[in-house]
């Protein structure tokens, strides 16, 4: 195969001359500096290279190689606890090779090779193994034990498998049947070719991230997909970031796409000091970065979602529930556009190639609950959670319409309620989650009975509140009757004490279920005893000023240790404030 | 190559000309223009092939013509001779003297496109700025290594901001003060003049480094301006360990610039005619802010841009918000209300504020004040709104007390002139100040021990 000749360059796109049996999305090396590139057109010898760096001073005529394979990566042990950038270089080692600024045409693995990992055979010589089987295991983190498994297209008996300690080029295993497999402990995946699995499965159990509104009101479903779009300053980065740190899955990959270089030092500077609530563990070694900041190239931010991608789908083969943040994937829907527009492609809505919708659809269906391929039944999740970042706060852009077709949870984030700092400011009348009412018998079966019924009371509230919002617009605060007055009370409560929660604060940046039950219990009971009490006669200003309408607000910075007894306290307090004032009436 | 010069130019449309002949242009590559009349100019290949190379031109295109002009291919980048000298000196906006002085020589010539500062390198910013305003300080704290823009209106006051902060920022731990750089995009010169003068009486000039490009020079020189102060203000910063300012007016111009080179290529606009690379191109800028580990040194940038008829969601402060970490807004209507500096602090932000506020930094106090101060005064709004249809005796108490807080923070707190310099403790008492007309249960953003703290120290605090 013969080497090319660059015959133009215009910004991040090169056209090479004379690359004879070159195929569409192989990788190619640009120039004396060895730029990195992929084929995305071909006309003949003629090849356009969208390049995934800096293009500043190549030459025409200088050579362009082709390495014959489409951008691939190595999955194996190692992945965890990585920073990468778009293009699967661990950052770290960049820095170490290249200096403070990331300089050009480096390749550099994207495992650790001469690390060596203690594997630990399941399987022994002689047994027969089929696709997706596992036959051994590393412990890569304290957290995660990752699998090491038979490739999708190999079966047959082991004619050998080892133990001990192996780098991942090694091999550990031989498959023998008509032809002889080597199993290493890493494999190498294409990563714009989606992994197989036997068959999906539909989402019931919800994907708990200790975020309250979430949680509550517009849960996600373990391998379901979530869209969050908001102007910027509303918040999409902080939300994005606590999903990332309390989603109660096995592994995260968190793609920065297009984003600031300093909020990726602020989760590389965050995440090794969080723990895991549950195991106590450092939250990174079960978390994988893809930092591609908004001033590295823009071919680089397009591979990005695909590489973080990949290497979710990975561990949810190997059994486990995943998690994949992208932020933003507007960044990314403008790298095709900017790749588009260089191609001089006819565009289509707002600039944007006519194949954005498609490219959308096929990201978040890669997503979702699967019994992967394996001989015995192993069920794993990759749940999607896309950050939309739409010009001016428009929802009607493309970007944001296309993503909402294809995602079954909306998160609205509102700049109004931003700027009067609620947070998270998602707004709960525009909101929705299409997974909520088929997840009501797991939260029957491990929250409580009354969950459903509480929750749908407290987004009556809410709607209520709206609407009475409009009527003080109009005639006044003052001229609501006393019942309005509290229906707006316990509105304010679920708005103050329930939805707010700051996460920043070491207590309210996480709430268990448990304890996000017994705050909205508390609140909806004590909405309902005012309205008693109201109807009584009584006024709303006094029940305003209770000790126990304080003891409410007091729940969300609670430890979640101490959140029973304080519930308790409040009840009986509740109950005899209440008492008393009714007593002052009567008398 | 730099020995042969070309006369093959076979077309010039806008700023754009197109050398034939030409193999081997690298992209990006300097190009040196000698008219007939023996002038020389200036320009950058923006697209090479074999036989062609488009040269975007910086300087105007007046006496350029397709026979006798030639073209000599310098064989670098655009690259731009730093050292220290360059503090006090006043250059245009391709990097010349400006003030009479001598060129500046120096053996470190560094390239105008840096390459990204790799995030693992990136330290965090967290060290505090004090700019000594009030809504600043307290509710958009701005941090060293930050980019904090200023999203302005035509006719309000942001330069006389930009010039207060470049005057009073420090850092409270530290002696040193800040380095400042600046650069002007197509500002008129009277600006100019406003800027030069204002770091004379300061006596900052001594430690500032003016770029500027009028609003009468070339359009396409105020692409590369930015980008030399940058590179500027990088060497400083990290060679020479200072932390240095930069502020950059007025990124409109900058925009516009940008979407004129694109239209004279022909490439496929995105909203309203500004290319779709905009963001991208922005970014390049914008994030060449921060700090590396193990060097001393920072870069702080405050980019100034005027919004079209002030509207936030115009592509230029659109793209500008999404990349930088938070903005400072300007207010027409507390401009109008004689409130200076007129910042809007509801839908200003700064993204970085809670790693560079708090115990040991501020005052443990800090945030929940911020917030309570956020609050109360965007439920003070409302209730204006609401008072302006119902009447203020139609409100409740609490509207009413929360209003009486509103209009105190624009008077008291916001507004507090062009020479004063609070200290931060100064702001965050002001604050304590105007809470006090609130219970104690009122205050629902503050922790307890706080209110117990604090709230005794002002005079008119009371339960």
């Amino acid at each position: 195969m013969a080497d090319g000749i660059i015959s133009r360059i215009t910004g991040p796109v090169v056209v090479a001359s004379g690359l004879e049996g070159a195929q569409m999305f192989d990788v190619v090396r640009i120039g004396d500096m060895g730029l990195v590139g992929e084929i995305i057109r071909l006309e003949g010898s003629k090849a356009t290279i969208q390049v995934y760096e800096d293009t500043t001073g190549l030459r025409p005529g200088e050579k362009v190689t082709n390495t014959k394979r489409p951008l691939s990566m190595q999955l194996g042990p190692g992945l965890l606890t990585s920073i990468y950038d778009g293009i699967q270089r661990p950052l770290d080692v960049l820095r170490e090779q290249s200096g403070d600024f990331i300089s050009r045409g480096k390749v550099i693995p994207a495992l650790d090779q001469t690390k060596k990992w203690d594997f630990v055979p399941l399987k022994k010589k002689g047994d027969t193994v089929s696709p997706g089987e596992i036959i051994g295991e590393v412990q890569e983190t304290p957290l995660i034990m990752h699998k090491i498994m038979v490739p999708h297209n190999v079966e047959g008996q082991l004619s050998e498998i080892s133990e001990g300690k192996f780098t991942v080029n090694e091999i550990v295993a031989t498959v023998q049947n008509s032809v002889k497999t080597d199993i290493g402990l890493s494999s190498w995946w294409t990563v714009r070719t989606p992994r197989p699995v036997l068959r999906k499965l539909p989402p019931e159990e919800p994907l708990l991230t200790g975020q309250r509104v979430l949680d509550t009101f517009f849960p996600v479903a373990k391998g379901g997909t979530a869209a969050i779009p908001g102007p910027f300053g509303s918040g999409k980065t902080v939300t994005q970031q606590q999903l990332a740190k309390w989603a109660d899955s096995n592994v995260i990959v968190y793609v920065g796409c297009g984003e600031r270089g300093n909020e990726m030092t602020e989760v590389l500077s965050t995440f090794p000091k969080l723990e895991d609530p549950k195991s106590k563990r450092p939250l990174m070694e079960r978390t994988i970065l893809v930092a591609n900041t908004s001033n590295m190239p823009v071919a680089a931010r397009e591979a990005s979602i695909y590489t973080g991608i990949t290497m979710g789908e990975y561990y949810r083969d190997m059994g486990y529930g995943v998690a994949l943040m992208a932020d933003s994937t507007s960044r990314w829907a403008e790298a095709l556009r900017e790749i588009s527009g260089r191609l001089e492609e006819m565009p289509g809505e707002e600039g944007y190639p006519a194949y954005l919708g498609r490219r959308l659809a096929e990201f978040y269906e890669r997503g979702g609950k699967a019994i992967v391929i394996s001989p015995e039944e192993r069920v794993g999740s990759l749940t999607l959670v896309g950050a939309v970042s739409p010009p001016g706060g428009d929802f009607s852009e493309p970007v944001s319409q296309n993503t909402l077709r294809v995602t079954r949870v909306f998160w609205a984030l509102d700049a109004s309620l931003a700027s009067r700092r609620h947070f998270p400011s998602i707004n709960w009348l525009t909101s929705y989650s299409l997974y909520a009412d088929g997840m009501g018998d797991w939260y029957k079966k491990n929250v409580a009975a009354e969950w459903i019924a509480l929750r749908k009371e407290a987004l009556e509230i809410l709607q209520r509140e709206s609407e009475l919002q409009e009527i003080v617009q109009l005639v006044g605060y003052d001229a609501l009757p006393e019942p309005e007055k509290g229906v707006l009370d316990t509105a304010r409560a679920i708005r103050e004490d329930y939805l707010q929660q700051s996460a920043y604060d070491d207590v309210d940046t996480y709430t268990s279920i448990r304890k996000q039950f017994l705050m909205l219990e508390a609140i909806i009971e004590f909405g309902k005893m005012e309205t008693e009490a109201i109807k009584k006669g009584i006024p709303s200003t006094k029940i305003g000023s209770l000790e126990s309408r304080k003891m409410i607000s007091k729940i969300k910075w609670t430890k979640e240790d101490q959140v029973e007894q304080l519930v308790k306290d409040f009840k009986s307090k509740m109950q005899q404030e209440f008492n008393s004032l009714l007593v002052e009436v009567t008398h | 190559m730099s020995t042969i010069s070309y006369k093959t130019i076979d077309k010039i449309a806008g700023p754009l000309m197109f050398v034939q002949g030409i193999d081997n242009a690298a992209y990006g590559e300097i190009v040196e223009i000698k008219l007939v009349n023996g002038d020389r100019r200036q320009g950058q290949v923006l697209d090479t092939r074999q036989g062609l190379a488009v040269v975007q031109v910086f300087g105007p295109t007046l006496g350029l013509n397709t026979s006798g002009t030639s073209v000599k291919f310098l064989g670098e980048t655009a690259q731009i001779s730093v050292s220290d000298d360059m503090l006090g000196r006043v250059f245009d906006g391709l990097g010349n003297p400006r003030d009479n002085g001598p060129k500046i020589v120096s053996k470190h010539k560094v390239d105008l496109v840096g390459s990204g500062i790799n995030p693992y390198s990136r330290e965090e910013p967290s060290e505090f700025i004090q700019t000594g305003m009030s809504n600043i300080d307290a509710m958009n704290t701005l941090v060293r290594g930050q980019k904090l823009p200023v999203f302005s209106g035509a006719g309000l006051p942001h330069n006389l901001l930009a010039s207060q902060i470049a005057r009073q920022a420090k850092v409270l731990s530290a002696s040193e003060s800040f380095s400042v750089v600046f650069a002007a995009m197509g500002i008129t010169s009277e600006e100019a003049n406003f800027f030069v003068k204002q770091f004379e009486e300061s006596g900052a000039l001594g430690r500032t480094s003016l770029f500027l490009n009028l609003s009468s020079d070339p359009s396409m020189e105020r692409l590369l301006t930015p980008r030399l102060a940058l590179t500027t203000a990088e060497y400083l910063a990290y060679e020479r360990d200072m932390h240095v300012l930069v502020i950059m007016t007025d990124m409109t111009n900058y925009c516009e610039a940008l979407r004129e080179i694109s239209a004279a290529r022909e490439e496929v606009p995105g909203r309203r005619g500004y290319p779709g690379y905009m963001y991208t191109d922005l970014a390049s800028l914008y994030e060449r802010a921060g700090k590396i580990k193990g060097r001393h040194g920072s870069v702080t940038q405050i980019p100034i841009l005027t919004m079209p008829a002030d509207d936030i969601t115009h592509p230029i402060p659109d793209l500008t918000g999404y990349i930088t970490e938070g903005q400072i807004v300007m207010s027409r209507d507390l401009h109008r209300g004689d409130i200076h500096p007129p910042v809007d602090v509801l839908t200003s932000l700064s993204r970085l504020m809670n790693q560079g506020i708090g115990k040991g930094r501020t005052r443990e106090d800090h945030r929940n004040l911020a917030d309570q101060l956020y609050s109360t005064y965007a439920q003070g709004k409302d209730a204006r709104a609401l008072a302006a249809i119902v009447g203020e005796e139609a409100l409740s108490d609490l509207d009413r007390k929360f209003l009486k807080v509103a209009n105190n923070f624009e008077r008291k707190f916001v507004n507090q002139g062009m020479d004063e310099n609070r200290s931060i403790e100064q702001t965050l008492d002001i604050g304590w100040e105007l809470l006090s007309e609130l219970t104690d249960s009122e205050l629902n953003r503050i922790k307890p021990e706080f209110i117990e703290k604090y709230r005794k120290r002002t005079s008119t605090g009371g339960k």
